[in-house]
């Protein structure tokens, strides 16, 4: 499939699956259809630096996060409509993954790894301190009860969600068969010998700490006005670094699919256990542990990689 | 030595802590010359590549390439500039198929460069002639986990070739290959010279260095003690003292 025909597709599957939606008996299938959805841009933008060029992001959290306090930093100084907030999110954390490119992309594998998870801990510790956003105490965000033509407000969370999504896979989609998504692989495979193939290695991971970082920060930046009580606590919560690397591992690390049916998969089955059970027994995380090890185990290419396997042996 | 030498390395020197793995190095190589590197394990050979092909930084000396200077450019620029190598350890991208092996150097060496840029269908035929090239046409849809050795070689060379060098490094392209697949390649990098190739080989078969090279360089323990004729290069007394002890 061309591009050009995959963004066509993306965005009339995107909006059938929204015109759906709005079938749904009450607003709670809206509620938990944003978190799971939300997982989707997250795992997406994960892959994007862990999938595609090797690249291990322990940090997730805080780029989601940071997308999140722009959004309550920007509320108390004037009032944007939300779409301009997810832009400028995105800018914030963009522009916090090309600095962590800088600092750490001449460290490799684990070492990478360990790098973003102390990104993590400096975000949130300045976060959790920085009084004018709420500090420890968290942020009150008021929002308002109903849009225009949709109705409530959480269906128009929903649809910003929705349209996230078809942004976030378009765009990992398009890096695949790209130029840069070449570039990405051979970064992935080699990194010596992608310099000696006339890959510019740093400059494409820079492009990818970025661009994964920018995704997170706009799959945050609406999280005020979904919880409309932000803590660092909940905004910085170890369920997204956790998830963000688990949906992609557990779908499939090779293309754009994996994501997306790893979050679809994880996300809605933690939603179910919270739900059906409850949140503080911590089902839902002992269910992500289990199905990381097995696929880990069973199926190390993930569900889209076993698929492809057996239709391999098939043949 | 003639004055239009492609490459130009002069006083090269490079110390890992206290260790000097390379001593004031010089030499020229001219263009459309077969030059043979020859030394015992441990020389330099690999770190003098790695030297002149960005991957390690030297620190003191000079390497000109075609008339520039490249002492400061990253790796990926001197490959656009027109020095390719392969590697002694085969590094073929494990997860890419191996028409896209090929792939990846056209597209970010030769479409990197001004005026050319290939097209999806000229991409598709420049891979395809470079695999028959090197007789891997047949595996062009296959992994590099399912090549033998010397194919895995040829890839190598493949690889390095796409990206249009005026220099091609081979960084021991024959290690381990009998004696038949040595031909192979040989008449393989033969093939390229005639084409305009200026080529360094990196090579421990005497035998292949031997019929290949038309001037010989020889490192020892990071100093370079002999550069000539090849058959004058390995009756030199301190080249013989330096491979079969006193």
């Amino acid at each position: 499939m061309r591009t050009r025909t995959f963004w066509l597709v993306a965005v009339l599957v995107g909006a059938a699956f929204f015109g759906l939606s709005l079938l749904a008996p009450n607003q709670y299938y809206f509620q938990a259809g944003y978190k799971v959805l939300q997982y989707v841009v997250l795992a997406t933008a994960w892959n994007i630096l862990g999938g595609y060029c090797g690249y291990v992001n322990f940090g997730s959290a805080a780029f989601f996060a940071l997308g999140a306090y722009s959004t309550v930093a920007l509320y108390k100084i004037l009032p944007v409509p939300l779409p301009v907030l997810i832009l400028i999110g995105g800018i914030v954390s963009g522009v916090v993954g090309l600095g962590m490119g800088y600092l750490t992309l001449r460290l490799r594998g684990a070492f990478f790894s360990i790098a973003t998870l102390a990104l993590a801990v400096v975000v949130q510790t300045l976060i959790t301190n920085w009084d004018y956003v709420g500090g420890s105490r968290g942020a009150y965000i008021i929002r308002p009860m109903r849009v225009p033509i949709l109705g409530h407000y959480i269906e128009y969370l929903y649809l910003i969600m929705v349209v996230l999504c078809v942004l976030a896979i378009g765009i990992a989609r398009t890096i695949e068969r790209s130029r840069l998504g070449y570039g990405f692989a051979a970064i992935r495979d080699d990194e010596q010998a992608a310099e000696a193939a006339g890959v510019p290695t740093l400059r494409l991971k820079l492009v990818a700490t970025t661009l994964s970082g920018a995704l997170m920060g706009m799959a945050g930046a609406p999280l005020p006005y979904y919880v409309t009580y932000l803590d660092p606590a909940s905004g910085f919560n170890l369920a997204y670094a956790v998830n963000s690397i688990a949906m992609p591992l557990i779908g499939g690390m090779s293309s754009w699919l994996g994501p997306l049916i790893g979050a679809l998969f994880l996300g809605s089955i933690q939603e179910y256990t919270t739900v059906a059970f409850s949140s503080s027994s911590g089902l839902n995380v002992l269910i992500v542990g289990v199905l990381l090890v097995s696929f880990v185990i069973v199926a190390p290419n993930g569900i889209v990689g076993l698929v492809e396997s057996l239709r391999w042996r098939r043949r | 030595m003639s004055a239009t030498a492609l490459l130009e390395v002069e006083d090269l020197s490079k110390q890992f802590g206290g260790f000097t793995a390379l001593d004031s190095v010089s030499f020229r190589v001219a263009e459309r010359e077969r030059l043979g590197l020859i030394g015992p394990n441990g020389s330099g050979k690999s770190t003098l590549v790695n030297c002149l092909c960005g991957a390690l930084r030297h620190q003191s000396g000079s390497v000109r390439f075609a008339g520039a200077r490249v002492d400061g450019l990253p790796a990926h620029q001197r490959t656009r500039l027109g020095m390719a190598r392969s590697f002694q350890l085969p590094k073929p991208f494990g997860s890419l198929s191996v028409a896209e092996n090929i792939r990846i150097p056209l597209l970010y060496t030769v479409n990197a460069r001004k005026g050319a840029h290939l097209d999806a269908a000229a991409l598709e035929r420049r891979c395809h002639e470079l695999l028959e090239l090197v007789g891997l046409a047949g595996k062009a849809m296959g992994r590099p986990r399912d090549l033998t050795q010397v194919e895995m070689r040829k890839l190598e060379l493949a690889r390095a070739m796409a990206a249009e060098p005026k220099l091609l490094i081979a960084d021991e392209a024959m290690a381990g290959l009998s004696h038949n697949e040595v031909d192979d390649i040989l008449a393989l990098l033969h093939r390229l010279n005639e084409g305009g190739v200026t080529i360094i080989l990196i090579e421990h078969i005497m035998r292949a260095v031997m019929s290949f090279s038309s001037r010989l360089v020889v490192l020892v323990a990071g100093r370079k003690i002999a550069d000539g004729l090849p058959a004058e290069v390995v009756r030199n007394p301190d080249v013989v003292r330096a491979y079969l002890g006193e």
